[in-house]
């Protein structure tokens, strides 16, 4: 891949709304990214094969759980840095942020909000410095956007629990050495329980095969008679809201995330454009070209707006599950729009790896797909507005 | 060892230049201000550097305004111990080498490093004012920077080689190229800056002596020519007559 020359885009001056520390963490990660993740990730791509070796750089500009609290390892940040972070890291490649936000919102945030004091002191501390990386295990082989259908299931034999089941498109599973499974007790209700590497009847075989995420790891989670000590259940929350609130967390980080995306696949069409020449002139001065980026960033611009309205929210704890959908649902089809055109304004060079916008491209069909397809949040939005549950 | 690295401002290598005023000021809307790369990732990093073998002290100094404390913040982050900005407007090199030396002069720095120029101005002479002021001894455009005993040994290029100096501290020392390597502030350090001391020293203005008239942007780039290889007469006609470079 060409050398990294992004710069960011900011047509309605929105970095006067962030604080100074906002902007010293966003820089830091993009220049972070700009070093130690552009070079390699085309190749990391191709191979199929998340850098394990970013781990402790992610670490370093506090992509894994900004928003815990200090005491537990974490940065003790606002939402909005962490919108930011993820931001940076998908402006580079979705499977990098997915990474980082399994590992902040759908592993660190359930032990932090859910956990027991002694579980968050054993896992945060080590999830927040890399040391260890978690997955989240909700989908299973028939239960995808129905996950309260699941039949992952644990008994309790007096002194452990037992484990039975399998999860599937799992993302870090290969790797982690912690798992937050969310299974149905005898009585069928779910729970959330952590299952670690090494415990007997535990396996995470590696899902080949995706054209789509390709630097980011994926597969299943299997439990044969898996013996889980009754201290890793976690004992705060019981319920589907337990895993969708987690699922709030990530898909409002993911809102952040496709934006990234989005400013990526402009910044490489906005400059290609002042550079390629064609009928003596560059392309970027044909109106048909001219019409795809100025509706390129006339929606980044919508989404930033939207999106950092979302993270003020949330801050004040006032953002609804309903409102975190608009936001990834609108921002991840507004991305995956601006990828296809920008595409095609490279024309033919857009198709191979040397830049990024066709890789960018798989990426958000993943992302459009996972953490809540675009349907299911059409569906949550329209039952928000009409009343009506139309899922069943 | 106690250092003093000065840094200031300069507007990010992509912002568009304009200016306001009848051309006489730098129009600074929607500009992203960073910290002056020579500064940044040369002076400050070889300070640190020095400071983690050797033990010590890291201030930072800015001259300017309440906008300068985002630049101060990053600095912070990276590592400085603690900074002071003094509330005066740059007005120019000698009042803002004056603010330096007036703050300096009696805190026993050893060793007060700053970039060898700025990357929007290119003036290159605040260290050797600063020097001059304290009666120091300057070292310009080190590209490589040690300290053992007192004695400061520095490297900087000359055409074909490299000339090593040493000079005894305290000494003023501006940084060029190769003295380090940058580093990103991670977030352990941005949140540590959080709570380091930024002393603000109001101070009397300081009278400028020279002032800007205007300002000009280089002519913008003529359109490529393309000439037939076929047609070398019509190449040379164009670099004589046009071009005049023949
Ligand atoms: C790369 C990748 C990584 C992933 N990582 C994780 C992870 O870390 N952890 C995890 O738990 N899961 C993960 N997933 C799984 C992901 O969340 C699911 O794929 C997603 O929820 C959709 O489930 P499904 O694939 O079973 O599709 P299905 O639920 O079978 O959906 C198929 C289609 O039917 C539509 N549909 C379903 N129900 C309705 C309805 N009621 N009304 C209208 N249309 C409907 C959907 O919108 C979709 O278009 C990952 C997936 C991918 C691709």
């Amino acid at each position: 891949m060409r050398t990294d020359q992004y710069q960011g885009h900011d047509y309605y001056l929105m970095d006067e709304l962030l604080t100074d520390e906002h902007k010293l963490i966003r820089d830091a990660a993009r220049e972070w990214v700009k070093k130690e993740v552009s070079p390699i990730i085309e190749e990391a791509a191709e191979n199929c094969k998340f850098p394990q070796h970013l781990i402790p750089g992610l670490a370093s500009i506090g992509a894994f759980g900004p928003y815990i609290p200090e005491e537990y390892g974490g940065a003790g940040l606002d939402q909005i840095a962490y919108g930011l972070i993820m931001q940076e890291l998908e402006r580079c490649d979705s499977g990098l942020r997915s990474t980082a936000s399994v590992q902040s919102s759908l592993v660190m945030y359930p032990i932090w909000k859910y956990g027991s004091e002694e579980q968050r002191m054993k896992f945060l501390p080590k999830l927040a410095s890399g040391e260890w990386i978690g997955c989240f295990g909700l989908t299973e082989p028939d239960h995808g956007s129905n996950p309260g259908g699941m039949t992952t299931n644990f008994k309790d034999m007096g002194d452990h629990y037992l484990l039975n089941g399998a999860k599937m498109w799992i993302s870090n599973a290969p790797f982690a050495q912690v798992a937050v499974v969310w299974a149905k007790n005898e009585e069928g209700r779910i729970h959330g329980i952590i299952v670690e590497r090494g415990m007997e009847g535990f396996t995470t075989p590696t899902m080949h095969g995706k054209w789509s995420l390709r630097a980011s790891d994926t597969g299943e989670l299997i439990f044969d008679n898996v013996k889980v000590p009754k201290e890793n259940l976690l004992p705060g929350r019981s319920g589907l809201g337990g895993p969708l609130s987690c699922l709030d967390s990530a898909r409002y980080g993911i809102a952040w995330g496709a934006i990234g995306a989005a400013l990526d696949c402009y910044d490489v069409a906005l400059r290609y454009s002042q550079e390629r020449m064609q009928f003596n002139k560059p392309i970027g001065a044909f109106q048909l070209q001219q019409k795809k980026l100025a509706e390129m960033i006339t929606e980044i611009t919508k989404a930033q707006l939207l999106t950092l309205r979302l993270g003020q929210l949330r801050n004040e704890g006032r953002a609804t599950s309903s409102m975190i959908s608009m936001a990834k649902r609108n921002n991840v089809d507004m991305a995956k729009t601006v990828a296809s055109n920008a595409r095609q304004m490279l024309g033919g060079m857009g198709i191979t790896g040397e830049y990024p916008i066709m890789r960018h491209m798989m990426n958000l069909e993943s992302v459009i797909t996972y953490e809540g397809t675009h349907d299911i949040h059409l569906l949550i939005t329209g039952m928000d507005v009409t009343g009506f549950d139309a899922f069943k | 060892m106690k250092i003093l690295v000065c840094v200031s401002k300069a507007p990010d290598t992509t912002s568009k230049i304009a200016f306001t005023n009848n051309n006489s000021s730098f129009d600074e809307t929607g500009v992203n201000f960073i910290v002056n790369p020579y500064d940044e990732w040369y002076a400050l990093v070889r300070a640190l550097e020095l400071k983690e073998a050797q033990g010590g002290n890291v201030t930072v100094l800015s001259v300017g305004g309440l906008d300068y404390e985002q630049i101060i913040r990053k600095a912070l982050a990276i590592g400085a111990d603690d900074a002071v900005r003094i509330d005066a407007p740059e007005s120019d090199a000698l009042s803002v080498s004056t603010h330096i030396a007036n703050y300096a002069k009696d805190k026993g720095f050893d060793l007060i490093l700053c970039g060898k120029e700025t990357i929007n101005y290119n003036g290159s002479v605040v260290p050797g004012m600063v020097a001059e002021l304290l009666d120091l001894p300057l070292v310009a455009l080190a590209a490589k920077l040690d300290v053992a005993e007192g004695v400061a040994t520095c490297e900087r290029e000359v055409t074909g080689g490299m000339e090593v100096l040493e000079v005894n501290l305290p000494a003023v020392i501006s940084a060029a190229k190769g003295m380090a390597e940058q580093r990103i502030p991670n977030m352990r350090g941005i949140m540590a800056a959080r709570t380091k001391a930024l002393e603000v020293v109001s101070v009397e203005n300081t009278t400028a002596t020279t002032s800007v008239s205007n300002y000009e942007l280089p002519p913008a780039k003529s359109a490529c020519k393309f000439v037939d290889p076929a047609n070398a007469a019509e190449l040379i006609t164009l670099l004589h007559q046009e071009a005049k470079v023949i």
